[in-house]
This record gives C-alpha cells, structure tokens and sequence, in this order.
C-alpha cells in the first residue's frame, strides 16, 4: 500500500482515543457520586463565599465608609479587583475565539473550561463597580430607559457608561458562545442520561439536536461568527476599561499606551489563571490524556509573548514618562517605583517581567509543579499590576497637603476573598454538571477515521510519544 | 409527510464522507446526514450550499449600530440636552464605543436566534436520532426511497462498499 500516505497531524489528544472513549472520559466526571475532594474543595470555596457576602451585607448596611479609600485615594481596592477579574475574563475568548479564527486546533480540550472560567470572572468583576455605587440596588440607571425623570438619558460621554456597556455585552455575547458551544454536549448527555432529572433538563437546554449535518453546516458558520464578533469584543472590553483611567488627567493614568498595555495584561493574566485551574483539573479529573503536556507548554509559550508584552508596555510608560518633561508625570512614576509603594512596583515586576522569563527553558516548561508555581506568582504579580497603577497613581496628587497613604480594610479583604469563593465555587459546579471538555470538538480533531484502512499500528506509535510533537505525519506503519 | 428512507450507519468519518459523495454523485436523494462532529466537507458532499447567516449577521449589525447611534444623537443631542463639560452636543467620537458594542450584541444575539429558527431547535424539543449512538460515535446517512428510479439492489452494494454497519428502513418520520 506504498500509495496510501497521507500526512496526518501528530495527535492532539494522547491514548489513541475512539469517540466513544472520549465521550466516555468527559461524562464520567458527572456521573457517579462527587468525590470527597470535590466536596471538601466547594463546601471551602462556598464558606469564603459566604464570607464575602456578609462583607458585602455589612458594607451596604453601613456605607462606603466601611472602606480604606479616602478623599486622596477615592479608587483603590475595589476598582482593583474589578480590573483583575475582568482581566481574568479575557483569556476564555482568547482561547475560545481569537485562536479559533487563528486554527490553532489544540484549544479544542481547553476551550470550554476556559470559557466558563471567563463567565465566572467577569461576574466577579461585576459585583466591583455595582457595591462601589453605596446604593447597589439602583445599579440600572446606568442603561438609558424611558424614566420618570425627565426621562433623563445615560452621559454617552462618560467611559463608565461605556464601560457598563462594554461588560454586560461582553457576559452577555460570552454565555452565548459558550452555550452554542455546548449543545452538542449537551445532546450527548441526554443520550446517555438514565435518571430522571438530569435527562430532563439536558433534554430541554439541548433544543432537540439529533447531530444533522443540515443543522452543523449552519453551526459552523455561526461559530465562525460568533468568534468573529469575540475577537474585535475582547479588545474592546479591555480598551474601554483602560479609558477609564486613560481619559482623565491624572498623571501616571492620562497616557495613549493604555488600551494596548491592558489588553496585553488581560490576556497574560487570563491565560495563568486557565493555566492555573487547568493543571489542577487535568489531575483531578483524570483528563491527562486531553490537557496534555503540549497544551501546557503551547499555553506557557503564550504566557511568555505577552509577558514580554507587558514588559514592554511598563518599560515604554516610564521612559515616556520620564522624557515627557512633565515634572508631574516624571514624579508619579518614580514615586510609584521608588516611592512608599515601591514594593508592590517590586513585586509586580518580578512576578510578571523576570519570573516568566523561567518559561524559556522547556524543562521547566514540561514540569508541572514549577508551571503551576509559576503561573500563581504571575495571577499575584497582574493583581499587584493594577493596584500599582491605580494607588500609586492617586495617593500622592499634585497638592502635597492632600497627599495620603492607603491601607485595605478587613472588608474590602473579605470582599475580595468572596469573589475568589464565587469563582471557585462556580468553577466546581459547572466541573460536575457540565460537560468540561468540548467533546464534539475532541472528536473533530482525533486521528480516528482519518487513517488509512490497513494502518492501525501506527496511532499507538504515536500516542505512545506522550504527546510530543511527531515530526511529520505519523504514517510510516500505514506504508507497510 | 410519508416517505420512505433508507437508514444505514457507519463507524468512522473516513466512510461517511466517501458514501456521502457517493450517493450524491449516484443521483441518491440523500434526507440528511448525522454526525457526533462537524466533519469538514460533509456539507458540501451532500450537494449543501454555503449557508447565508453571514447576512443576516452582518444586516443585525448594521441594524443594531445605526439604531444605537441615533439614539445616542436623539438623547445627548436632541431630547435632553445636557451639557457636560462645554463639549459639542453631537460628540460623534465619544459615541464610537457604545455603538460598537451594540452592533457586536445584536449581531450575536440575532444570528444565534435565526440559526435556531431555521435549524428547528428549541427549547424541550424531543429530538428524533435515526440510530442509537448518533451524539456519541455513529455516523448515519438517510436515503429517500424515490419511486421508480430507486433500485435497492444498487444502493445497498454501494453502502457496502463503504463498510456499513446496519441498514434498516423506516417510514413516513418527520426528521431534522
């Protein structure tokens, strides 16, 4: 059979998967009984919940008062922790659309979780800007509707109210994708579903799909759409959340670097954080075989580039700033590395510039352990990022009377621990009652079916490779 | 609708394409074709044409962007005036990125909702699976049995040649 070669692709997913194995790896996570460390793990994530939520109880019974920020620093924790979650938000879109339309086939075993996590983390950011109004329950007036006073319209001028569009279209367009994507899945699950409950509302979120090839055609296009629509939506949400800073005139904010410099620093921060929960669920799921060491090291690539990306971005700032001739630019920045915030500027540096730097070498590259350790360091250094840029920004304003320190209170602490126990909490459901690994798209990308009749040998050859990239196409058993 | 089809399943991708293109090719009336996957080229081995919910996208865009913008103009500008800081009632730049946003919402959400219109899905709708293990590894084709044209003889020979698994009738459904 000298004339059967064809180049395949080097297996994206290990073990030489048929489809029904696949389905049955992904499934088996949410059938059976909870493990005890999925129940240790969300009855934790959901008693620091509990915690945030009382927080938040005490902060709108009491007021804004309940807070470190003062006249000098008006934005602080808070606004912070907002720009760190919307940040994490980003990268789910990235993985899910901007890699999509860039054909990179490997995002097929991560997508779906990263997607999730994105859903997550922009309602985390969410909570921010709604409890820093005092008055959370009036949170609607930011969208223009017929009112009774006046009717009085939105400010179309102001970037906060840019903002609230930009966040609630990207949840929005964001839960769509995700849900598109999940049919499928969810189709599968109604097949195998015995119980009642679950073959239920499996049956009704899966809209009737029956796998026609009239109906994929269209899925497709929609897909494609839909990731066309993300693509342009994800840089968008980030460059309208630096205009925010960016349009006022404060020194250390009012510059042009800052749509770029927060969209870079929103990708490298969401890419660490799907690194993070990543590697704990491949080897709490048992999903070795789908988040392979490939995926890890294709995802600590990404964290590289735009490390240096945000490397670059500090470095640009400070040297404009410093050759601006603005005596009040050249001071913000300087006392934002030198000054009484100096540590944290240390910290951000080390943690995002110098420690990623690691990820050159592919031994480290291929250790889980040092990659998990280090993407943790990189979700520390990005929220130091963000809290650099907004306090050191503020405490020290042009009149050195009104200068003043900062320090969080245990509120806003517990605030921001609350939103990690939401994230958690969320994430662990949806590992347990959702499909976690795309697996209509797995399918789509096995060698299975691909190969020629009389070549079954060579798959195992390959898979047995541990997922490192074969050469070329892994056919020569097929050329016997 | 009473027809009859012709049911046959088929195990790997590989297959299923090449039935398809045969069958089409055969002049076969092919029902429908269904996979666990979107399987590249299935669509247009069925003899499909490219879909034109790029259209309708880009219509609710458009839509959406240019009804947005005027509202930005008819409340900033026209029904309540406010002046906020000096600046120009038609403040067109600083309408660019609400506007953006809504093309990109309404374009998303319209697309989405078309595709599930034409394609028949909803919510609570009991699907119909001509075989067992459609959403997990089976790929199936269904023929329509014209009448005089059809020579069963034929067409099983040529699901044959494609390593079928089963072939079974069935009558007068309602599919896709």
């Amino acid at each position: 059979m000298a004339d059967s070669t064809v180049v395949l692709r080097p297996p994206l997913i290990d073990g030489n998967k048929t489809f029904a194995q696949v389905t049955d790896d992904v499934c088996r996570g949410m059938e059976g009984k909870p493990t005890p460390l999925w129940w240790a793990s969300f009855l934790t994530a959901f008693a620091v919940l509990l915690l945030g939520a009382a927080a938040v109880a005490y902060l709108v019974t009491t007021g804004i008062g309940t807070w470190g920020a003062n006249r000098t620093v008006g934005w602080a924790f808070d606004i912070t922790n907002f720009v760190f979650w919307i940040g994490i938000g980003h990268a789910g879109t990235l993985i899910s659309a901007v890699l999509f339309l860039l054909r990179q086939r490997w995002r097929t075993s991560v997508n779906r979780a990263a997607e999730a996590m994105t859903l997550f983390a922009v309602m985390c950011a969410g909570l921010f800007p709604v409890i820093h109004l005092g008055r959370p329950w009036m949170a609607y007036w930011i969208f223009p509707y017929p009112n009774t006073r006046g009717p009085l319209w939105v400010n179309y001028r102001s970037p906060l109210v840019w903002d609230a569009f930009a966040i609630s279209t990207y949840f929005t367009i964001s839960l769509v994708f995700w849900y598109v994507g999940l049919i499928p899945d969810l189709a599968t699950v109604r097949d195998r579903a015995t119980e009642g409950l679950k073959k239920k509302l499996s049956g009704i979120f899966s809209l009737g799909w029956n796998g026609s090839t009239r109906t994929w055609s269209r899925y497709e296009v929609v897909y494609l759409l839909l990731a066309g629509l993300a693509t342009p939506l994800v840089l968008s949400v980030h460059t309208i959340v630096s205009w925010d800073f960016a349009t006022s005139v404060i020194p250390g904010w009012h510059t042009t670097i800052f749509p770029p410099y927060f969209v870079a620093g929103a990708i490298f921060s969401g890419l660490a954080m799907v690194l993070t929960l990543m590697l704990v669920a491949r080897k709490t799921m048992r999903l070795e075989e789908y988040i392979t060491i490939r995926h890890v090291e294709v995802m600590c690539k990404l964290i590289i580039a735009t490390s240096g990306m945000v490397g670059l971005a500090y470095a640009t700032e400070f040297v404009t700033a410093l050759y601006s001739g603005n005596p009040y630019e050249q001071f913000a920045f300087l006392n934002r590395a030198f000054g009484p915030w100096g540590w944290a500027y240390g910290i951000m540096v080390s943690c995002n510039v110098i420690i990623p730097q690691l990820l050159w070498s592919k031994r480290i590259r291929t250790n889980i352990a040092i990659v998990f350790i280090i993407s943790i360091f990189v979700n520390i250094g990005m929220w130091f990022e963000r809290f650099v840029i907004i306090v050191t920004s503020l405490h020290r304003d042009y009149l050195p009377s009104s200068w003043a320190d900062y320090r969080p209170t245990p509120i806003e602490i517990a605030i921001l621990a609350g939103t990690f126990g939401l994230f958690f909490s969320c994430f662990l459901l949806f590992c347990r009652f959702l499909p976690v690994i795309a697996m209509a798209e797995v399918k789509g990308v096995l060698n299975e079916g691909r190969e020629p009749a009389h070549g079954h040998g060579h798959a195992e050859a390959a898979g047995k490779r541990a997922g490192l990239p074969a050469p070329t196409g892994a056919l020569e058993g097929a050329r016997g | 609708m009473n027809r009859r089809m012709i049911v046959a399943s088929f195990a790997t991708e590989e297959d299923i394409l090449g039935v398809t293109r045969a069958a089409h090719a055969d002049g076969l009336k092919i029902v429908d074709v269904y996979a666990p996957y979107a399987v590249h080229g299935l669509d247009t081995a069925m003899g499909m044409k490219r879909s034109r919910l790029a259209w309708v996208c880009f219509a609710a865009g458009m839509i959406g962007a240019i009804l947005k913008l005027w509202f930005e103009f008819w409340t900033a500008g026209v029904d309540w005036p406010v002046n906020v800081g000096g600046k120009p009632w038609n403040s067109l730049p600083a309408y660019v990125p609400v506007t953006f946003e809504v093309m990109v919402l309404s374009a998303g959400l319209v697309t989405v909702f078309v595709f599930l219109v034409i394609s028949k899905l909803k919510p609570g709708k009991s699907p119909v699976l001509l075989a067992e293990g459609i959403t997990n590894d089976t790929f199936v084709l269904a023929i329509e049995q014209e009448d005089a044209t059809f020579d069963p003889v034929r067409v099983r020979k040529l699901l044959e040649r494609f390593n079928v698994r089963s072939i079974s009738e069935r009558y007068g459904e309602e599919v896709s």
